[in-house]
This record gives C-alpha cells, structure tokens and sequence, in this order.
C-alpha cells in the first residue's frame, strides 16, 4: 500500500507557480496579479537585520532596472507587516533608501512553506534567500538558495532575467558568463543536415555542436 | 497602496482608480495606464473597492456601482 505523505511539493523549474493571497506592506495581493510582468519573489530571514538590510537597499537601487524588464518585485519573511513597516521606515529614515515593492508578511507560513522557503538545518522560523523568478504566465524560470549569512548579488539577478528574456525572444542560449551584447549560443543542430547548414551559415562554430552568433 | 481604508472609504488611490473607471477605462490594463500605478497594484485595488461596493465585475470589465458613482462627480 502506498504511503501517503503531508509532505509539499515544491514548485519547480517550467512549472507555473502556486497562487496565493497575502498580506503585504502594499494590501492584500494574489500572486496572479503580477501575471503579464516578470516577477522577482524573494525571501528574507528577519526585518531589522543587517544582511537583509543591505539586500533591500541593494534591491531598491536595482528597482528602476527591473520595472525597464517588465520585471516587478515581491519580498516575503515571517514577520508581521507591522514590522515591515517599521523597518522600511526605519531603511528611509537612516539610510535614505525608500522601499518601493511590496513586502509579504507571511506570519502563518503559509507562503513561505508552498516555496520551500524555510529550511529547518538552517532555520525553523526564519526563511532563508530565496529567489523565485518567474515569467508574465507565473512560470517558474529560475529558483536560487542562499544561506542566511550569503547576501544575494543583484548584478547576477538583473543578468539572470537578461538571459531569460534574450532566450524567450530569439529563441538562443546564453553561454557561461554571458553578459548582455556578448555572443549567444545557437540551439545544437537536430539533424545531421541541420549540422552541415550551420557550417554555411556564418555562424562562429568552433565545432557543429557549438556555434555563436551576435544578435 | 490599498484602495479603500480601515473604515470603509476610498483611499487617494481609490479615487484615482474610481475616476479612470468613470473616464472610460474598464479593464485593470487601461486603469493602470491611465493611472499610472503598476498592474498589480491595480488588480488588487479593483478587488477591494468591489469587495466595498464601489465598482462591480461584469465578466472581465469592471464598472462604478451607484456607490462609486457618488465619490467621483
């Protein structure tokens, strides 16, 4: 007989993510309210300490960057959203750094469970740095885990969606350390005759299996 | 920002959302471009004033109620 388990499954890379509703520093949103724009969902362990402190500035500067990639931002930690507010008033008063993307108070877990967010080895009431990034149909596109004590690099974010959205709309690959404007990779051929075409057609192929082009 | 307060009225975004509603715009996409907030944020505006009684759902549209109708003459 089978077992049967309570066990959630988390939401994988290619799946459309799970909706939720949830209470946040900007009222009460679904996940399928994002749905058109990109979404960066993201986890922090506490309000009112310092790696996520720095993450939130860091996140804020890139704000402007991301609403250009129809990229939106969702925070999330167990706290309540009174303590949201209290530290994003507290980030703009002594740091001078406005908070300008909504914040999940996610006090029941429920959020953070559905994500896989809260990893017990590390933490059993604090999410870890999560990274959820997600497509304008809510598909999961890229899932990234840092520990507590790793702050995330906004740079890798920004290049990460980049890549993504380069691969969506010429349908390429994006080569190790690929930056915007650098070479691509073109899909390996399927057939033996597709491989004798790329030869001809002016791609840089170092062989028929990998082969660059500029867009 | 939420579109309708504590006690029941509707908050600036409220009223900017009610007035798009009036101005023509019926779908959350038009609201957000005549409004200028994120699509987001509108989407989940348009829930709460519907939740209040100042807009309706009719299909995917959304339209003043009587209610609403009052707050933005």
């Amino acid at each position: 007989m089978e077992e049967k388990t309570d066990e959630i499954r988390l939401p994988l890379i290619g799946e459309k993510a799970p909706d939720f509703e949830a209470l946040t520093t900007q009222g009460t949103l679904r996940l399928s309210d994002f749905e058109g724009s990109w979404l960066v969902l993201f986890s922090h362990p506490a309000d009112f300490t310092p790696v996520c402190t720095t993450e939130f500035m860091a996140f804020s500067e890139i704000y402007d960057e991301l609403k250009k990639r129809n990229t939106e931002l969702l925070g999330l930690s167990v706290d309540s959203a009174s303590s949201h507010i209290a530290w994003i008033r507290n980030v703009e008063e002594k740091m001078g750094v406005k908070i300008p993307f909504p914040i999940i108070a996610d006090l029941n877990k429920e959020v953070s469970l559905k994500f896989g967010m809260i990893h017990p080895a590390q933490s059993k009431t604090e999410t870890i740095r999560c990274v959820f990034i997600m497509d304008p149909e809510s598909k999961i596109r890229t899932i990234l885990y840092y520990p507590l004590t790793t702050g995330r690099n906004m740079k890798e974010i920004l290049r990460i969606i980049d890549a993504l959205q380069t691969t969506d709309k010429h349908k390429v690959a994006t080569p190790a350390n690929w930056n915007p404007g650098d070479p691509v990779v073109v899909p390996p051929p399927k057939t033996a005759e597709q491989a004798e075409e790329r030869i001809k057609e002016g791609y840089d192929c170092k062989d028929w299996y990998l082969c660059f082009k500029k867009l | 920002m939420p579109c309708v307060s504590a006690d029941g009225k509707p908050t600036k975004s409220g009223i900017a959302t009610l007035s798009a509603l009036k101005n023509g715009a019926s779908t959350p996409e038009a609201v957000a471009e005549t409004t200028g907030n994120a699509l987001f944020r509108v989407r989940s505006g348009l829930r709460e004033l519907v939740n209040a009684g100042f807009v309706k759902q009719v299909g995917d549209k959304y339209q003043l109620t009587p209610e609403g109708s009052k707050l933005v003459k």
